[in-house]
């Protein structure tokens, strides 16, 4: 059982990060965030309130996407973590990424990463079939500038391409008008 | 945040120990409330036990077909279990209900039980609460107060709990596995949480020195007519304002066997046995769940800010129940309630 | 320059994208050198009163500390006020951190650590305790409202109401039809995504480079030279990505000044970013009392218009933001008479956020227009259309264009408008009420002084470069745009400098004047050039264009030619070729035109239509369907332009809906602090929405025919909604936002 004291003395972790391995002395205290953005300088994950209220700090950790602020990272000895930077570069995105350009799919670029790297955990998850499903699966992004259905479409779109069928989309015109709603009595 | 000492338990006995050793202890799974707590400084353990080792991750059928989810199975593995799904879905809806895919992906079964309220005062060591700080009052009653208790509280706390996944349990009448120096015991999940009374720091049965194992589910019912219905400030990543766990077994349009669990009005998922086995042969239309409903809230109590919850919660197990009653249980994913 | 256009205009993908989605775009916390300090801010938790003593014992023990900063130890600063005012300062004294021992408002630094690490800041920072004198706060605009006054000192570049005209109180009394109603918003804070940071590189006593998160690198710059007697020759500061802003970048924040102060002080490079919590005890959207009252005759012709605002401001400053006078402009009304008022609560310095005072005066006018059209029994559409104005009443002036017309019949089409049936109640889907409702939207097109240079490079190569900002607007974008356009290069050719205080000087980014301003700005430092580049050419030997005026000449496939007959002309490398030149550049000023400004003034229009579903039982509320159709000039990218105003939509269903700052009136805290409590909408609250631009030309409004587009997104959307939902239900919500406890109360009688 490894116990560490309050001191300041770090503990060992080794982490896969982005596919490099990666042995790090880290104190009980900082989260995955904080190490990312600080010791690590690896600023794409953002952090947009430290308390997993946002999702701008989205990672992927084993294929998984997480909040990044809520975890320590002294926890994840032996974890593989995949940031928005081990996705992809600007001179080669990831689909998701070309399709967040493709679809103006941000407007400040903040919790685009987020989005992003939550989007890749999605995919993986398989578990969305609708744009219904991708709204409510992504709804742990918060987005200011309201991007959201332009991150939706983006969204459909790669997985129209991965899937090779399109979702169920409920293009606007397709919801346009009168539809849905019957009088009330007279 | 306060620095501490870090632990990493290899198995349950040492994690148990660890805990043994030093009452203030916290144990530490998926992060998602203790690190969130500790941050605002609400919480600070002096010793934070990493269990994330533990080998509870499994989700096995036990022999008499009952269901044993291990305390470390996160929340999203466990929505997504095909078991789960299949035998148990309002557990499943209930946890789709809550948080987010991240969260659900971070967040255990144990953590989501140990989830500590989010009134703000609780949230803000500046503001008095009995909760956090026994003895300093309350801020919420007199204050903002509009996700407070209408059921259940004190006049030391109104605080509510805001799981999703505990109402579901709660309504399907689970058991919690706990381990402590002296062995495993069980608890019955409605006796797990408890009201505030006047220790509100207090927010469930555990002891100090015991952690919870497992949950235990028993065999099958209420896979057929069931619903989980969540009503928030906004459509998703939102607590509940109200939510109603609602199961419903049925013979020939006569009831069988009904439960209806409510989340997000007392300080642990509200139930009201007797007033369910009163519906036993009643058939299931909305004036038997309307008489359910008011007898569940015969006691509800508004604060000012929270008043409305009163008629919501009434209305809102009224149609859980009739999604129930219709085999139409609510799609999270859907935004129109059905 | 423009005919025809072969990339202005064109929905070109944003050229800063591929950095933006790979995490590669640094935001003001994200720089870094070796031996940087971290600082952390100390909160007040009171809102009124005066520190009696602060303890930083324990936390300067703290390992890793380096010095804590209080009122008892901070380090001089500049004296008078003026040298604490910001270029969009409202009048008043700003505030000043850890000046003195008083408390003016909740979240008030009180404290400030600085570290070798962020988590030891923190963690110091949370075991500095300070003891209190609290006074009894003020912090309900109800509870002073009784106290309201007329603002004595203008904020400049704030339009006051304009005088009553005609006889309003008559012409409402004597008046056929009539509605007088009071409206309530509460306070919003912006909460953009990226938390206010500063990053400090200390280079010596004198020269700071500095990362600020600001819609104005300029404006941060000067606050900190004039705060800190420096020169302005010596700082640089940097504002290259803003992770959204809304208005609440364009004052310098508390953690500037402070990340300044203690690098002076250490000597050594210092970042601070803030907390959630932190942010909202910045600038917010003033919460609002309005009473607006309209009266019309038999044929629906408004004979009155009375609109009284009174907005919250703090103890400290007068802000004030154009509120009533949209009341006076919007429709045809001889008699009108709009007032604007403050009162003074216990919290910090209102700001502008998104559309400041349209978003809120509109939002009361347009759901007065609502009820209007139902006392009269007409339909909210006709109504507006049948009091339209082609000019200005409060001004007397001209318009420079208007589209409404377009942006009411091209919406309302789309929408379905006229499947609409009139009654409220009238129209469900199961268990939902169905709503459909509208209002127009109102801002001004404003141009602001600014500067930019334009070089053009033998290689072919240009850059454009301004101080301008990008906050998620996509000024990046459409300076290429531009600068591509002028000398007809693809656009990855063009190098966009902005975002930096020592390039020309721009204004904040605030108020949808950038494209407009900077955008015209680059065209004419483009064009003076191409004016050089003809000289040099026409200084050639036996020069092709030895006659041709600036007018005739134009650049296409790396030549200057004349535009009637391109094979007439010189390889412009040739021309810097024979001055044995490398590039030339010039620069461009553009500005409002003071001339026309006496006659003509120009406003963006909108048209909004939504769609509510609401669950009869629950009051569960879905905004189902939104068009809005956008009257704003000339369109330079329409796909950036319509991410902006699909923005503009969703935080005005948040403005409807959910957003609220809930203080604890006792305390005067606010209690919702953090985004899991102060909702803004989410994927899950966001359906369809279509964007449609409607053909508006506009010669006037700026150089480039572009009247911004920031704001009027934002306009007019939640009294859409709140229209949509009185149709649903038949109840009219004047409080805003409207909660689901608000509605399911209203359902309750039903």
């Amino acid at each position: 059982m490894l116990h560490a004291d309050s001191e300041r003395s770090g503990i060992p972790i080794v982490i896969t990060l982005n596919g490099k391995q990666e042995r790090l002395e880290v104190a009980p205290w900082v989260t995955l965030l904080d190490l990312l953005r600080g010791p690590m300088e690896l600023p794409g994950t953002k952090k947009g309130c430290d308390h997993g209220q946002c999702g701008a700090c989205t990672v992927l950790i084993d294929g998984q996407r997480m909040n990044a602020c809520l975890k320590l990272a002294v926890t994840l000895d032996g974890a593989e973590i995949t940031t928005i930077e081990g996705l992809g570069q600007p001179d080669k995105l990831h689909p998701l990424q070309q399709a967040f350009v493709d679809h103006d799919a941000y407007q400040c670029g903040y919790c685009t990463p987020g989005q992003i790297c939550s989007a890749a955990g999605l995919l993986n998850e398989g578990h969305a079939q609708s744009r219904a499903e991708i709204r409510e699966l992504m709804s742990g992004n918060l987005c200011r500038c309201g991007a959201y259905t332009n991150i939706a479409d983006a969204i459909e779109q790669v997985m129209g391409q991965s899937s090779g069928e399109r979702p169920d989309r409920n293009a606007p015109n397709k919801a346009f008008p009168g539809k849905g709603f019957k009088e009330a009595a007279e | 945040m306060k620095q501490f000492s870090y632990i990493r338990a290899e198995n349950v006995a040492g994690a148990v120990a660890a805990l043994a050793a030093d009452p203030q202890a916290r144990l530490l799974a998926g992060g998602t409330n203790l690190v969130d707590l500790m941050k605002y400084d609400v919480m600070s353990p002096p010793t934070v036990i990493d269990i994330n080792r533990l080998p509870l991750k499994d989700i096995e059928t036990l022999d008499d077909g009952s269901l044993r989810i291990g305390a470390l199975v996160s929340n999203a593995a466990l929505a997504y279990d095909p078991t789960v799904a299949e035998r148990f879905p309002l557990l499943a809806s209930a946890l789709l209900a809550g948080a987010s895919p991240q969260l659900r992906n971070a967040a255990t079964t144990g953590g989501n039980l140990l989830q500590r309220t989010r009134c703000y005062y609780f949230y803000d060591p500046a503001s008095p609460c009995n909760k956090r700080e026994p003895g300093s009052g309350c801020g919420a009653i007199g204050g903002v107060n509009r996700i407070h208790a209408i059921l259940g509280a004190s006049a030391s706390c109104i605080a509510t709990h805001p799981s999703d996944m505990c109402v579901a349990l709660a309504a399907l009448d689970a058991t919690v596995e706990v381990e402590g120096p002296d062995g495993r015991r069980d608890i019955p999940f409605l006796a797990f949480h408890r009201l505030p009374g006047d220790e509100p720091q207090y927010d469930n049965t555990l002891a100090p020195n015991e952690m919870v194992v497992a949950i235990r589910l028993r065999p099958d019912h209420f896979a057929a007519n069931h619903s989980y219905l969540k009503i928030r400030d906004r459509l998703s990543y939102a607590f509940a304002l109200v939510s109603v766990a609602a199961a419903i077994d049925m013979k020939d349009g006569g009831i069988t066997d009904i439960r209806v669990a409510l989340g997000g009005v007392a300080h642990k998922p509200w139930r009201d046995p007797l007033a369910e086995a009163e519906c036993a042969g009643k058939p299931a239309n909305e004036a038997t769940f309307r008489e359910l409903a008011q007898r569940l809230l015969a006691g509800a109590q508004g604060q000012g800010g929270n008043d409305f919850k009163i008629p919501m919660a009434e209305r809102t197990i009224i149609r859980a129940l009739t999604q129930a009653a219709n085999g139409t249980p609510q799609v999270q994913s859907e935004k129109a309630i059905r | 320059m423009f005919n025809p256009s072969k990339i202005v205009g064109l929905p070109v993908s944003r050229v800063d994208g591929p950095l933006k989605v790979s995490g590669k775009a640094p935001y003001a916390a994200e720089h870094y050198e070796p031996g940087m300090l971290h600082g952390v801010v100390v909160l007040s938790t009171i809102a009124s009163g005066k520190i009696r003593s602060i303890d930083t014992a324990m936390a300067e023990a703290f390992p890793g500390v380096i010095k804590i900063y209080t009122h008892e130890n901070r380090p001089s600063a500049a004296w008078w006020d003026s040298k604490w005012q910001d270029s969009v300062a409202p009048p008043g004294s700003p505030f000043r951190p850890l000046e003195k021992p008083h408390v003016q408002f909740d979240g008030q630094p009180v404290a400030f650590v600085v570290a070798e690490t962020f988590e030891a800041a923190r963690d110091a920072a949370s075991l500095v305790t300070v003891a209190y004198k609290e006074d009894k706060p003020e912090t309900k605009l109800a509870d002073v409202y009784a106290k309201s006054y007329e603002p004595k000192k203008k904020r400049s570049g704030i339009q006051p109401p304009p005088k009553p005209r005609g006889s309003p109180e008559e012409a409402f009394s004597g008046a056929a039809h009539k509605v007088s109603a009071e409206y309530v918003m509460e306070g919003e804070h912006h909460n953009p995504m990226e938390m206010f940071a500063t990053t400090v590189l200390w280079e010596n006593d004198k020269q700071l480079t500095v990362h600020d998160k600001t819609q104005g690198s300029q404006a941060s710059r000067d606050y900190i030279c004039n705060i800190f007697g420096l020169d302005p020759e010596n700082v640089i500061v940097k504002n290259a990505y803003v992770g959204g802003a809304f208005g609440q970048g364009l004052r310098p924040k508390h953690q500037l000044f402070l990340a300044v102060m203690a690098s002076l002080d250490l000597k050594r490079s210092v970042k601070v970013e803030m907390s959630r919590q932190e942010m909202f005890g910045l600038t917010w959207r003033p919460s609002s009392m309005q009473t607006v009252s309209l009266a019309a005759d038999e044929t629906g012709m408004l004979q009155s218009v009375m609109h009284h605002a009174v907005e919250a401001t703090s103890r400290y400053e007068d802000y004030q933001e154009t509120v009533v006078n949209w009341s006076g402009l919007a429709y045809k009304c001889d008699n009108a008479k709009l007032t604007y008022e403050l009162a003074q609560v216990d919290m910090s310095t209102p700001g502008d956020m998104r559309a400041p005072g349209a978003a809120t005066g509109v939002l009361a006018l347009e759901s007065a227009m609502d009820e209007l059209a139902s006392e009269i029994g007409m339909d909210p559409l006709e109504l507006r259309v049948k009091n339209f104005i082609h000019f200005d009443q409060n001004d007397d002036k001209q318009l420079t264009s208007k589209a409404l017309h377009a942006c009411y019949r091209e919406g309302s089409e789309a929408f379905g408008w006229d499947r609409r049936s009139a009654a409220p109640r009238s129209m469900r889907d199961g268990h939902d009420l169905v709503g459909w409702g509208m209002a127009t939207g109102f801002w001004e097109a404003g141009m602001a002084q600014a500067e930019a240079k334009v070089r053009y490079a033998i290689d072919g190569k240009v850059t454009v470069s301004a101080a301008a900002t990008d906050i998620g607007t996509g000024t990046y974008t459409i300076l290429a745009q531009l600068g591509a356009e002028a000398f007809d290069v693809p656009i990855e050719a063009v190098h966009v400098a902005i975002a930096d205080s020592s390039l020309p000087t721009t204004g904040v980014e605030g108020g949808s004047w950038t494209a407009a301003s900077t955008g015209s700005a680059v065209q004419i430092a483009a064009e003076a050039v191409k004016a050089t580049l003809l000289d040099m050419a026409q200084d050639m030997d036996n020069s092709p264009l030895a006659d041709a005026r600036p007018e005739e000449v134009v650049i296409r496939d790396g030549r200057l030619v004349l535009d009637v007959n391109s094979q007439v002309g010189i390889a412009l490398s040739d021309i810097l070729a024979s001055k044995d030149l490398s590039s030339v550049e010039e620069p461009g000023k553009a500005g409002p035109d003071m001339m026309q400004m006496r006659k003509f003034v120009s406003y963006t229009h909108s048209a909004v239509f939504v769609e509510v579903k609401i669950d009869e039982q629950l009051g569960v509320l879905r905004v189902t369907r939104v068009v809005s159709a956008i009257g704003a000039g000339r369109i330079l990218n329409p796909k950036t332009a319509r991410s902006q105003i699909l923005g503009g939509i969703v935080m005005g269903i948040g403005m409807a809906l959910h957003e609220e700052s809930m203080i604890d009136h006792r305390t005067g805290r606010i209690m919702n602090h953090n985004l899991a409590e102060y909702h803004v909408p989410a994927h899950a609250d966001i359906a369809d929405l279509q964007v449609i631009f409607v053909e508006e030309h506009d010669d006037k409004a700026s150089p480039i025919g572009v009247k911004g587009l920031g704001e009027i997104g934002i306009v007019g959307v939640a009294a859409a909604v709140a229209n949509a939902i009185y149709h649903a239900t038949g109840t009219r919500f004047r409080h805003f936002p409207i909660t689901i406890d608000k509605i399911l109360e209203s359902e309750l009688t039903h």
